[in-house]
């Protein structure tokens, strides 16, 4: 009799698998950063608006932030600058930027076209910052909790919709453990 | 007879520039981090090392490519990261082991054999030893079945 069950047992391993790796709606670029869990790189770089003006999320330490990486050659970027100007009005965490491969007149521009959502931007000259943070592409956004630990990497392009649902829980939870 | 008086003051000045221009190719060449004009380590083992270890990095960004074939400006900035760490005398592990600490194991093109990789790695052993397994039975199945010429007429 398992004779007969077992090409059925097979097609049912095979379509469970499918389902999963076919899914259209899971981002196989999207992999899981090992810094999770762990304290957060530093960031010692200058300001993107004035080169003359450190910025140092040491600074940030003892309270929860946002880091957020980006270029002006991302189209993504753009698309996601309109709900980080929406969450930097809720003043709910400081969101520090980081220009990744990008040109220091040109982040300048964008953002005085688009507006500013940051507490401070930093530029990645070299991007070697970027290599500390694991960063492989743009956007990708970290939430670092107020011991400076990593808590949580998104990659892709922020909504306020991914705000409500993986942002504020988390911001809320590490609030509420003393951290 | 009076033009030669001068001339011991060129030959002064001639030495000292000599003497400038060996200083600056000196300097040329450490700042210039151990690379030859191609771009290549200067240290023929330490490029070898370099080549081998880029090739079992993967590029993040085109994920099925290497950092030593992968043009994007992330592949670039790795492998600057690469010949550094070899020029400080790092090892290859410890080379392999900053990366994976920021990126994960799935930078790494043949990932090393732990725990969480056994499977994986034996994988094929595995579906080896079902094969034999399953040729075993069929073959012992058939051997027991009569012969053609002499087979009885079977149930039909």
């Amino acid at each position: 009799m398992w004779k007969f069950l077992l090409p059925f047992a097979a097609f049912i391993a095979l379509a469970v698998l499918f389902a999963f790796g076919l899914n259209p709606k899971r981002d196989i670029h999207a992999l899981p950063s090992p810094l999770i869990g762990k304290p957060a790189p530093s960031i010692a770089l200058t300001d993107v608006m004035d080169p003359a003006r450190p910025v140092n999320n040491s600074e940030f330490k003892g309270q929860v932030y946002i880091v957020n990486v980006w270029g002006t050659w991302c189209e993504a970027c753009r698309q996601e600058h309109g709900a980080l100007l929406e969450i930097a009005q809720q003043k709910v965490v400081p969101i520090i930027g980081l220009v990744y491969q990008d040109q220091r007149d040109k982040a300048k521009l964008w953002l005085e076209q688009l507006g500013n959502p940051y507490a401070a931007v930093a530029f990645d000259t070299d991007g070697r910052t970027a290599i500390d943070w694991g960063v492989y592409g743009a956007p990708e956004t970290f939430l670092v909790d107020s011991r400076g630990r990593i808590i949580y990497k998104f990659i892709s392009p922020m909504t306020p919709e991914v705000w409500r649902r993986e942002f504020l829980p988390r911001i809320a939870a590490a609030r509420g453990a003393g951290a | 007879m009076s033009a030669k008086v001068p001339a011991p003051r060129y030959a002064g000045r001639l030495i000292a520039a000599l003497l400038i221009a060996v200083a600056l190719c000196l300097l040329g060449g450490v700042t210039a981090r151990a690379l030859d004009a191609n771009g290549q380590l200067e240290d023929p083992t330490l490029q070898a090392r370099f080549e081998r270890v880029v090739k079992d990095l993967r590029c993040l960004v085109c994920q099925n490519e290497s950092i030593a074939d992968s043009n994007v400006e992330l592949a670039r900035d790795l492998r600057r990261q690469v010949r550094e760490m070899l020029v400080a005398g790092k090892s290859d592990d410890e080379i392999f082991d900053f990366m994976t600490d920021r990126y994960g194991e799935f930078v790494r093109f043949n990932p090393p054999l732990d725990r969480k990789t056994a499977l994986i790695w034996g994988a094929p052993f595995i579906v080896l030893l079902l094969g034999i397994l399953i040729i075993v039975r069929v073959v012992r199945g058939r051997s027991r079945m009569p012969l053609d010429d002499e087979a009885s007429p079977g149930p039909l």
